[in-house]
């Protein structure tokens, strides 16, 4: 069955931008292979995080959309789990209003980037 | 004249004794869903101590109070809210 999901991960920000971005397109990677298709990718960059993990204070936060078969999600997480740079991840299912909301969320990110630049 | 001091006022006072209604409002503003990474947001259903306030004072309806639950507990996951703090705001 086809369903939307989203994972955010949090990675370790000890880590070079070379090697953020290496770990980021080794999952999205991941999951085009798998069939999936990538609806979204957004990078929030280094956050504090709300309280320490792993005795690190802030982390770098990644967000994908994507949308595939329901079995997908657990390979994802195999990965995510054995990856030492990944703190922190969380999959969720978009149900209706989510997928709207993440569409209405991401034009707005869109047209606020296009501002900017 | 008995009592001088007493103040009097020809048209009586309208002083509010009613209670205000409490609303949920997210049935009021029409939202459908709680997104877990608005950490602005989702604050103003937490205490100082960053626990979920209860119903009884936010007006949110058993629908939505259990998906800010759910959001919060999400948000709290991913290190966007704390699980224990001191004076939050």
């Amino acid at each position: 069955m086809l369903r939307n999901y989203e994972t955010v991960f949090i990675l370790n920000p000890v880590l070079s931008d070379e090697q953020t971005k290496e770990a980021v397109s080794k999952f999205t990677a991941h999951l085009k292979e798998k069939g999936a298709e990538i609806v979204a990718e957004e990078s929030w960059g280094l956050k504090k995080l709300a309280y320490p993990i792993q005795k690190k204070k802030s982390g770098f936060y990644f967000l994908v959309e994507f949308k595939g078969d329901a079995n997908l999600t657990a390979g994802l997480e195999v990965i995510l789990r054995r990856d030492e740079r990944v703190m922190r991840f969380l999959t969720v299912a978009l149900d209706k209003h989510a997928l709207a909301y993440a569409g209405s969320r991401r034009e707005k990110l869109n047209a606020k980037s296009k501002e900017t630049k | 004249m008995a009592s001088n001091s007493e103040i009097r006022f020809l048209t009586p006072l309208s002083i509010d004794t009613g209670k205000k209604k409490k609303y949920c409002r997210f049935k009021k503003s029409g939202i459908k869903f709680i997104d877990y990474k608005d950490a602005d947001f989702l604050t103003k259903f937490l205490n100082e101590q960053g626990k979920i306030l209860p119903r009884r004072i936010t007006g949110t309806s058993l629908k939505f109070q259990r998906k800010v639950s759910q959001a919060v507990k999400r948000a709290r996951h991913i290190a966007v809210l704390p699980y224990v703090t001191d004076l939050m705001k």
